[in-house]
């Protein structure tokens, strides 16, 4: 780094440079420090995928094996075990119901947002910490909070929400329905209130963060790609969840005081209810208007970090950065124009099914468009696969497969058929379930030796990543079978019907896979809390990457840096620079092997003249001007 | 036997465990360098390429045998359309499939790391992108274009002619309502429902008289059938797997799907080979913990064995003749004759 560029901000950093000792409280627990309540969120967030998976396991076992006797399960489910040695049917609904919001709110958006924008914002646009620490703080505490409700609603009598993630009244309305819609929905609304909250907080933080605290040089056309999922996501959360709480807020209203916003011409259990006028599509529309940018709040940011450690690993830049920004921001913006094609046979108007198949399908042009360039990315680079990079390439397999079988639902007249059947079930556990987590397992790989300061085991993340990949495409890949056949989704037991009788070997086969692939992240948690203390300790840029966080120490401390915050240079991408011929001329093929083949972004251009191009080099020349002036390049957009 | 199984467990964790710390020992005195492992790089790169082949093979060997399984016999106008749509659209995400997995996993073969190979810096190309923006751009014009119609074609009104028939989801049965001899369902209105009344009838209607309300969904053959939906509780959904009909019932809000069905039950039985066959309608929307066992028989029937079998039920009234007295004075003798209520047995009404 150029000593020089030092001069330019030392302003803001004495403030920060004042180091407080702290206590264990303010320092682990009641933190405000953005690397702290990134590694709560992630270690939430794996006790919760722990949680959502052995639910998942439970329902497989019922599915896979309908007449095993389920009595040794007794000691963890107690009577929603009957009499009988039989997984009790309402619970298995609770079951689903959980692992989906868990797994969706819980693991997918808090654990995997929470951590990598809390984490890498400040640390890959250089900035101290975020916008405001304490704000930091409350989201997780909320988040906190709202997990604290959810777990209790395991425990009472009654049983958790029951009535399927999606809670779609009257069923989520009407404690004479379902046990599950008692005091079990009601801690489920309380826990989505207060998540939203947090969810809000933490967004509310990234975008400021992003938007006002880049270091010097450091315009949005370098930002990296990670930076852009982030912020793009904190936008769509910012717009999206406040939706939920409001259809939330009218659940509350109708459940627990007589209003009729979802609720009309009711008769159940012996009695005819009073309420009339309302629609309970109101509430479908209300939920997918933020449900489905939600599946985009869960994708992004796994995109944004495979895209980081495919150019990182490929040694290649992204291809195509700008088309890869333009279309995560036309999936944004197209994320809030497509929700009612979750609606095509709910009785909505068939004319706006009509829209909204058009919309839906052209979604599938910008996820096109990434796919294609992270193919590109890989051809003629020179691949280290590290775990992080398996993972990466491991979620553009599960973005095409699930991304593809998208096509089939999103057209109105196929999903006819496909609607609520083990097609979506497989469809989306593909595109956004498997996908999504394997970006979270791709980036806790790459940036645990930021985190921690340690390596994880590769050897372990290799046997963890072939499992999880095979197993997941195990479970998933025949699902698609089942749901082609038609069976339909959040059924308890398929006997009752000669046409879903089939199967069955499947079935067992698929809670198999499931139980394997569960027990390959058992390998992870492992090698995650066991290098935490015992891996190998990890060189500050261990994976030679270019963006700002690998040019932090080992363990950086609160405010990141120890000295002046880096100024940024050039986008994050300049892996394997050509040489210029001049420069190659008078090397020996040695000294060509041995140059670096990555330039992180607080370098110079004026100290790369080997790699520079022409236009590179009329940059030096400001380059030097600013050492006394401070001018940001931002008409330099030669790279991008 | 369960013992033994999680012995054999702990055992095998164990000896991981012991493993995994011996290499992780090996690897510290080896002092290995920040370099990539160039042996278990290949071995990754070369399991990229396993993994496309055996799994390329057994994707297509697993979706081939099981073609007969999931490959549904249709037996609806519009079904036929949908599932053609369905394996077009097989074929064109097929392709893309083949061609990007393999991409994929064969360019992180190919491109995998060697020593002194610098990667290429190639980061741009718009023709390329134009290329493929356009491409998936057309595709899916055609897809959406095709959707379109069939779409349109299939929610569009419902012929005159149609049979009209009422279905309605309650937790958790299906019910089904025949207009009778008038060809006019009977309004209703969920207040007056009670356990007899299921629908909610209004007798005070002339049109609910000759009403019929059997156990199973019969639907003839080769003529239009238009369900009318409606729900009692909460939200069900009506799927006739066969027929390709799916439409949520919901309460408050009636709604309609209308279908020809084109074999009827006899005819299914021979083409699928199985005596026992019956067409089935089942439940798509959670409704509750019994969701999984709303099912109910449908029978398609010839269009003369329809009208035969139509004639023989009989009206909802006259199972239920206590509700007559619901009946307004002046209608009570037109209800009686449409109803099919002899006098009789009004008169020993009290008996029964």
């Amino acid at each position: 780094m150029s000593t020089a560029t030092m001069n330019n901000s030392e302003g803001e950093e004495h403030a920060h440079e004042e180091h407080h000792e702290h206590g264990f409280v303010s320092t682990y627990i009641f933190s405000t420090d953005h690397k702290m309540i990134a590694k709560q969120f992630l270690i939430t967030g794996i006790a919760w995928a722990f949680i959502g998976g052995v639910m998942s396991l439970i329902f497989r076992l019922q599915l896979g094996f309908p007449d095993m006797d389920m009595e040794w399960l007794r000691w963890l489910l107690g009577n929603w075990i009957t009499p009988t040695g039989k997984l009790d049917p309402t619970f298995y609904l609770a079951l689903v119901t959980m692992h989906g919001t868990i797994m969706v709110f819980f693991v997918l958006t808090a654990g995997l947002s929470g951590t990598f924008s809390n984490f890498l914002i400040p640390l890959q646009i250089g900035a101290r910490d975020m916008a405001s620490g304490f704000m930091n703080m409350l989201s997780y505490w909320f988040f906190f909070a709202s997990g604290v409700v959810m777990f209790i609603s395991l425990f009472i009598s009654t049983g958790p929400a029951s009535g399927g993630w999606v809670i779609y009244p009257p069923l989520s309305a009407l404690p004479q329905a379902m046990e599950g819609s008692g005091l079990g929905m009601t801690l489920w609304l309380v826990a989505m209130a207060l998540f939203i909250v947090s969810t809000l907080l933490g967004g509310i933080n990234y975008i400021t963060t992003v938007i006002n605290m880049r270091t010097e040089g450091l315009s949005f056309s370098k930002l990296p790609l990670t930076i852009w999922a982030f912020f793009i996501t904190a936008i769509i959360g910012l717009l999206s969840f406040p939706v939920l709480l409001s259809a939330a807020l009218l659940l509350i209203f109708d459940r627990s005081f007589g209003t009729s916003f979802y609720l009309s011409e009711i008769y159940i259990a012996g009695e005819a209810l009073p309420n009339m006028g309302g629609s309970p599509i109101l509430f479908q529309h209300l939920f997918w208007f933020l449900g489905h940018p939600e599946v985009y709040i869960v994708l992004l940011p796994s995109l944004g970090i495979t895209s980081e450690i495919i150019s990182t690993n490929s040694r290649k830049p992204i291809f195509g950065y700008k088309a890869m920004v333009g279309s995560m921001i036309a999936i944004g913006f197209l994320s809030f124009i497509v929700w009612a094609h979750h609606m095509f046979v709910t009785g909505m108007n068939p004319f706006l099914g009509s829209i909204f198949m058009l919309l839906t399908l052209i979604i599938a042009v910008p996820s096109a468009i990434k796919v294609f360039n992270y193919l590109t990315t890989l051809w003629r680079g020179n691949i280290v696969f590290t775990p992080a990079m398996l993972f990466s390439i491991g979620l553009v397999s599960f973005f095409i497969s699930g991304g593809l079988t998208g096509i089939f639902l999103g057209n109105s007249a196929v999903d006819i058929q496909l609607h609520d059947t083990y097609f979506v079930v497989a469809h989306f556990h593909l595109v956004m379930g498997s996908a999504a987590f394997f970006g979270l397992l791709a980036g806790v790989y790459h940036w645990f030796p930021k985190m921690f300061g340690r390596m994880m085991n590769a050897k372990l993340g290799y046997v963890h990543f072939w499992v999880s990949f095979i197993g997941i495409y195990l479970v998933f890949f025949p699902m698609h079978y089942i749901g082609i056949a038609g069976f339909p989704r959040r059924y308890y037991s398929f006997t009752n019907f000669d046409a879903f009788s089939t199967f069955g070997d499947l079935n067992a086969f698929i809670s198999v896979a499931a139980f394997i692939t569960f027990a390959a992240q058992m390998v992870f948690i492992f090698n995650f809390f066991y290098s935490m203390y015992r891996g190998k300790l990890a060189s500050t840029n261990p994976w030679k990457s270019n963006t700002l966080e690998w040019t932090t120490p080992r363990f950086p401390g609160h405010g990141n840096w120890p000295g002046a915050i880096p100024k940024v240079y050039r986008w994050p991408y300049d892996y394997s620079k050509p040489i210029n011929p001049d420069y190659a001329e008078k090397m020996t093929e040695q000294e060509i092997a041995d140059f670096p083949d990555y330039i992180p972004q607080n370098v110079p251009y004026s100290q790369t003249p080997e790699t520079n191009t022409p236009q590179e080099n009329e940059l030096v020349k400001l380059e030097i001007e600013s050492e006394d002036t401070i001018v940001i390049e931002e008409e330099e957009e030669t790279n991008s | 036997m369960i013992q033994l199984f999680i012995a054999a467990v702990v055992v095998l964790l164990v000896a991981l465990i012991l493993v995994f710390r011996l290499s992780d020992l090996v690897g510290v005195i080896k002092g290995k360098q920040d370099k990539p492992d160039s042996k278990s790089n290949t071995v990754n790169a070369v399991l990229m390429l396993v993994f496309l082949i055996v799994g390329g093979i057994w994707a297509w060997q697993s979706a081939y045998s099981s073609f007969d399984l999931y490959n549904l016999p249709v037996a609806s106008e519009h079904g036929v359309e949908t599932d053609k749509m369905f394996w077009w659209t097989m074929g064109i995400t097929g392709v893309a499939f083949i061609i990007t997995q393999i991409l994929l996993f064969y360019f992180s073969f190919r491109y995998r790391y060697k020593k002194n190979v610098r990667a290429s810096y190639y980061h741009d190309n718009s023709k390329l992108e134009i290329l493929w923006t356009a491409v998936p751009a057309v595709v899916m014009t055609i897809l959406v274009g095709y959707g379109l119609v069939t779409w349109n074609k299939i929610m569009d009104k419902a012929p005159e002619d149609s049979e009209v028939i009422e279905i309605m989801g309650m937790q958790f049965a299906w019910k089904v309502r025949y207009p009778g001899a008038d060809g006019q369902l009977g309004t209703y209105d969920y207040r007056k429902i009670d356990d007899a009344n299921l629908f909610g009838m209004d007798l005070a209607d002339r049109n609910s008289h000759d009403d019929f309300a059997p156990r199973e969904l019969h639907v003839p053959k080769g003529k239009p059938v238009l369900l009318n939906i409606r729900a009692r509780d909460v939200l069900h959904s009506v799927y006739i797997p066969a027929f390709r009909v799916k439409m949520d019932a919901v309460p408050g809000m009636p709604t309609k799907f209308w279908f020809v069905p084109t074999k009827s039950t006899a005819e299914m039985r021979v083409e699928t080979g199985n005596p026992d066959f019956n067409y089935e309608l089942a439940c798509t929307e959670v409704c509750g913990n019994a969701h999984f066992a709303m099912r109910m028989v449908v029978v398609v029937d010839e269009p003369e064995d329809y009208e035969r079998w139509k004639e023989e039920q009989r009206t909802w009234l006259s199972l239920n003749p206590e509700y007559l007295s619901q009946v307004p004075e002046d209608l009570k003798e037109v209800a009686m004759i449409s109803a099919g209520i002899e006098e009789e047995k009004e008169v020993n009404g009290a008996s029964f």
